[in-house]
């Protein structure tokens, strides 16, 4: 599959119009559809969603209020941008997208009711949005119930599946096992200390790392497990536990502002990050700007996406962003899943020639986005993303530097046997 | 003990009202999502008025109505959960009949405080008793002891903050931060279909018209009088031979049931239930809706959940980066200007006209006169 | 747990973790003391509390990025400049507040609950607009950074002992002003007895005003201070304000000694049970504990008056 991801890169004439197109990574790979040619309504909207000759809605369900609004600005932001350049390339089937916002005010009922409405009066042909589970668990029934598409960002906990979402952030195993593997044989590491903000994520994570760690991963065992409230700001007591285990890895899953308060403790309390192996599956780009690169430089990330990337489709994607948001924003891990999220649905609809729910995910499966800033994805069958998996080091100027990919794309498994 | 008229003229038009309005007129002139929104509103009434009775007239302000609120609509929620982990429901689970993320907790059997949630009537009693109880203990040791005012405010809001952590810690059996999500079925009967949810609605309002006339009978026997003179002056009450804390104890009891009601109803109208009901954020703003709506009144609790309800929602539908600003300044020039709200407003500066206008000089003794004294402290 | 420890790593780590405990008390110390002069002496609730904390530490964001830019020589020494701007920031939009809206609701202390509620969600908003919804990290000289050795394998870090040093010398100041200042006299003259105060001549006004002021500076210089182990956004104040309100509570509402003995026992309590308990269970027994004291002593532990 690693070869697919590589058509066509080569190409030169392809570099260099997407060069010249920074704005438009993708725009090579799609049939340029003028307005003119755009099928009947009636043909692609068989179900009343709100979809005219020239125009389709679709909502952005995202928190700009409250708690959340730290991670999910970064989300919206890709999700406009990646509208826009469909617009600026002609559009979905002809019709340019036009975008609902809803803020789900970091309060899980409230995304509920706004994706009710977003369904039921907006008639959405699909909605970019969600970032915790919580949410996602809450808007679940409703894109069940009156049959929407759900396009969801964040790396997330697995034990799901739906035929009404697609997940463009990975699920637990994508992200897990392979840094586990990787710190295991590069750095030999044998013992484990895991950290986690008290809540479904870390904790369903920390459950895989376990299994992993002790089932597959030679003479290898978890030396401490520690959940924390979410908001927590003092970790001193669990730093001297730390320091008195010694392990070889910190494998730590704390989510939000704890991380502030979490990286610059660990180093007044003297542990260096250049020796201390640590590995986080929750600190981008995004929340190094709140903890300081000088901070947690020396730290590992295991996600599917760094800014940093070196490929033409990602320099674009970046160049892009900032040109939009400006030069002081960083992209993060679910800030460019968001951002596959309208490509990946504009190339299903392509593909199924309508933009009815049921067609749409039908033909989700194997969809494939060459395009994307982290190279090439393809949805699986069970709507989740075929995607690499990659370790980053932390630099102090708050970028990822690329230490390790895996050689071919990794199968998401939301179900994993023998890690449940 | 009851005055020769239940209402007296003015609250008999303000319950025709409110009833005109939420039987009918909102039914006909709202599609099902708006209707099903209003019902959400409402669920908050049903804690406002408990707050009418135990802040309004008892001056006690409880900052953790969240956490009674939250029982009920737990209590509901599990009863729920339980009917749509049926085995068959869950066959792809390592244990199935257990609610998903208890499987996911590597949980093998469901706890046993789970266990009465597979009856109905037995859970339509636990909404009840679990909260009743829990007010019940919060409220002896606190009022036994005298402890009032500023004091019982942050104590019940340390409460609110304990459930809150412990909800979200214990997810193995409690669902955690995602909270009780995915219910189908109440008793076999599909709730999230639109003709259930229109259903629901009319069972809701019904239970909050109970809940009006029940605060109402509280408000008008001995009861209420002596809440409100304690309010005023505790220390006359007490010498006088009445048993202060047990008065508060009631109140406090009460409130905490009508608002277990609220949170069960909200379980049902909503399809889920989640710790972010019980905190402190939720617990505060169900009392600055009862502000809104003016403390003293029971009608207003229900106009000011319904109120600042619609105005948070439509205010976030089209300026979703802004309406902190309103509601933020709406909550200070409540407390600044009107301090019993609307229904200050209504009997300050509507209510006189209206007399006026039907020529009543009916003065002097009744029972808004004890009712819209100074604001408690 | 302890076995396979030797008795060194033992002695060192206890020193450590006593240290931990040191740390949060001071963090509560500087939490809790502004509040303590605003609820204890004036009786007014300041929900918005954490967010004149918040307003502290985007000072010193804004501080540290304006002496990079003009003075990056001053850079070493920018904290305590931060400081000081984030103390009169505060003071002066707490005044701002005292003036517009806690003046009028003196007899009603309950209602400055819900007024300061309101004012917290428009702060709240009002950072989230100027300054973006993502957390900001601020920038630390070297010097305050990293840690001290004290032993081989004792570590001690500098920021901690700068937050507790912090500590010591605003509550000397506060404790100063309160009971030697002949300002502090007019408080506590205005706390026992407003009318009396008044008719003597004291501008009872005039001292409300520069309480709340003081009040809410010192909450700027703790978040000030917060930004070397916390985390700046604009929700961040929140998490604050419970554990600040039970620290005074517990202390008993009017003294500052129970204040300091309250945020004592608590952090001591929190960070052992932290040490053998998991973060989120330490929280929950810690909050319980209180919850049950208070419930047996409604007065807190040091209180001047009892009951109303």
């Amino acid at each position: 599959m690693s070869d697919e991801a590589n058509k066509g890169l080569n190409s030169p004439l392809r570099r260099k119009l997407l060069m010249g197109m920074a704005a438009l990574p993708a725009i090579t790979m799609l049939p340029r559809t003028s307005f003119a040619q755009a099928p009947a309504t009636s043909v692609v909207n068989t179900t009343g969603l709100a979809v005219t000759d020239t125009e389709v809605t679709v909502g952005i369900l995202h928190s700009v209020t409250g708690t959340m609004a730290i991670s999910e600005t970064g989300s919206v932001e890709a999700e406009k941008l990646a509208i826009e350049q469909i617009n600026a390339s002609g559009g979905v089937l002809g019709r340019k997208i036009k975008f609902i916002q809803e803020d789900g005010a970091s309060d899980w009922p409230t995304f509920a009711e706004k994706a009710k409405k977003l369904l039921v009066n907006d008639k959405c042909a699909a909605v970019m949005g969600c970032w915790t589970s919580a949410s996602r668990k809450a808007v679940l029934p409703v894109f069940e119930q009156y049959n929407g598409m759900l396009y969801y960002p964040t790396f997330y906990e697995g034990l799901e599946q739906s035929k009404n979402v697609i997940y463009t952030g990975q699920e637990a195993t994508q992200q897990i096992i392979a840094g586990l593997d990787w710190v295991n044989k590069t750095k030999g590491a044998k013992t484990f200390y895991l950290l986690g903000s008290d809540y479904i994520w870390p904790r369903t994570s920390n459950k895989i790392a376990r299994k992993h760690i002790e089932g597959h991963l030679q003479g290898a065992k978890v030396v401490g497990e520690e959940y924390f409230p979410l908001g927590h700001t003092q970790f001193n007591s669990v730093i001297n536990k730390i320091k008195l285990t010694k392990p070889d890895v910190i494998y730590a899953i704390i989510v939000g502002g704890s991380n502030v308060a979490f990286y610059k403790q660990l180093k007044a309390a003297g542990i260096d990050l250049s020796k201390q192996t640590l590995l986080t599956i929750s600190v981008t780009e995004d929340e190094i700007d709140g903890i300081g690169g000088e901070n947690i430089a020396g730290a590992f990330a295991c996600m599917k996406y760094f800014q940093s990337l070196d490929n033409a489709n990602n320099k674009a994607f970046v160049s892009a962003f900032k040109k939009m948001w400006g030069e002081k924003t960083v992209i993060g891990d679910v800030t460019q899943a968001a951002y596959l999220g309208p490509w990946l649905w504009k190339l299903t609809v392509e593909k199924a020639g309508s933009f009815d729910i049921d067609k749409v995910a039908a033909a989700s499966p194997g969809v494939e986005f060459k395009g994307a800033p982290e190279g090439y994805v393809r949805i699986h069958e069970n709507h989740h993303l075929w995607s690499k998996t990659r370790v980053g080091k932390a630099k102090a100027d708050g970028q990822y530097e690329l230490v390790y990919e895996t050689a071919d794309l990794v199968e998401p498994d939301p179900f994993p046997k023998g890690y449940q | 003990m009851i005055n020769a008229r239940f209402f007296n003229r003015s609250e008999l038009i303000g319950f025709l009202a409110l009833a005109v309005l939420l039987f009918v007129i909102l039914p006909l002139s709202l599609d099902i999502f708006r209707l099903n929104l209003v019902a959400k509103y409402l669920t908050y009434a049903f804690v406002g008025i408990g707050l009418v009775i135990c802040w309004g007239y008892g001056g006690i302000l409880s900052l953790g109505q969240g956490v009674f609120f939250g029982l009920g609509g737990y209590c509901m929620a599990m009863y729920l959960k339980l009917e749509a982990s049926s085995v068959e429901n869950t066959k792809i689970q390592s244990t199935p009949g257990i609610p998903d993320f208890m499987d996911w907790n590597q949980l093998t059997a469901l706890p046993f405080f789970w266990k009465p949630f597979h009856s109905f009537p037995l859970t339509l009693v636990a909404i009840l008793l679990v909260p009743g109880i829990f007010a019940l203990i919060i409220g002896a040791a606190m009022f036994k002891r005298r402890v009032g005012g500023v004091y019982f405010a942050i104590i019940t809001q340390a409460i609110a903050a304990i459930l809150t952590i412990l909800i979200i810690g214990q997810q193995g059996y409690t669902g955690g931060v995602n909270g009780i999500t995915d219910l189908r079925t109440l008793h076999g009967w599909d709730i999230r279909t639109d003709h259930a949810k229109f259903i629901l609605y009319f069972v809701e309002v019904v239970l909050l018209f109970a809940c009006v006339i029940a605060a109402q009978f509280i408000r008008l026997t001995k009861l209420g009088r002596i809440l409100v003179a304690m309010r005023e002056q505790e220390d006359r009450v007490r010498f006088s031979g009445y048993s202060v804390a047990n008065f508060k104890i009631f109140a406090f009891c009460a409130a905490a049931i009508f608002a277990a009601i609220g949170g069960a109803m909200f379980t049902l109208e909503v399809g889920f239930m989640s710790p972010s009901f019980v905190g402190i954020v939720p617990s505060i703003e169900m009392v600055i809706y009862t502000a809104v709506g003016g403390r003293m009144s029971i009608f207003g609790a229900v106009w000011g959940s319904l109120l600042v309800n619609f105005a948070k929602t439509s205010l976030s539908e089209s300026f979703p980066q802004l309406w902190l600003f309103g509601l933020g300044a709406l909550f200070i020039a409540v407390v600044l200007a009107f301090p019993n709200g609307l229904s200050g407003i209504w009997a300050d500066y509507v209510q006189p006209r209206v007399d006026r206008l039907f020529g009543s000089r009916k003065s002097g003794w009744n029972d808004n006169s004890v009712a819209d004294g100074a604001p408690a402290e | 747990m302890f076995g396979d420890y030797s008795l060194g790593d033992l002695g060192a780590i206890f020193a450590m973790q006593g240290f931990a405990g040191l740390i949060l008390f001071s963090v509560y110390v500087l939490m809790a003391l502004g509040l303590a002069i605003i609820f204890g002496q004036m009786g007014v609730i300041n929900m918005a509390h954490g967010e004149f904390m918040i307003l502290g530490a985007y000072v010193t964001w804004m501080t540290s990025n304006a002496v990079q830019q003009f003075a990056p020589w001053l850079f070493p020494g920018y904290f305590f400049i931060a400081m000081t701007l984030a103390f009169i920031a505060s003071g002066a939009l707490g005044m701002l507040v005292e003036w517009a809206m806690i003046r009028h609701l003196y007899k009603r202390p309950l209602d400055t609950l819900l007024a300061t509620w309101g004012l917290s969600l428009i702060l709240q908003q009002a950072y989230r607009s100027v300054f973006g919804a993502r957390e900001v990290g601020v920038e630390l000289p070297e010097w305050m950074m990293g840690s001290w050795q004290a032993t081989d394998s004792i570590q001690i870090p500098i920021n901690g002992m700068f937050v507790m040093a912090l500590t010591i010398l605003i509550t000397i100041a506060v404790a100063y002003v309160l009971f030697w200042s002949s300002w502090g006299k007019q408080v506590r003259a205005v706390v026992q007895n407003r009318v009396m105060a008044g008719a003597v001549g004291i501008n009872t006004e005039k001292v409300d005003r520069y309480t709340f002021g003081l009040g809410c500076g010192i909450a700027g210089v703790a978040g000030s201070a917060f930004t070397m182990i916390g985390s700046t956004g604009p929700t961040a104040g929140q998490l604050y304000i419970v554990d600040t309100f039970l620290v005074v509570v517990f202390g008993g509402a009017a003294s500052l000694f129970g204040t300091i003995a309250s945020a004592f026992s608590i952090s001591q309590t929190q960070s052992t049970l932290e040490f053998f308990l998991s973060g989120s269970m330490a929280k929950v027994i810690t909050l319980l504990t209180i919850v049950a004291i208070l419930m047996v002593r409604p007065q807190g532990l040091f209180a001047l008056k009892v009951r109303k």
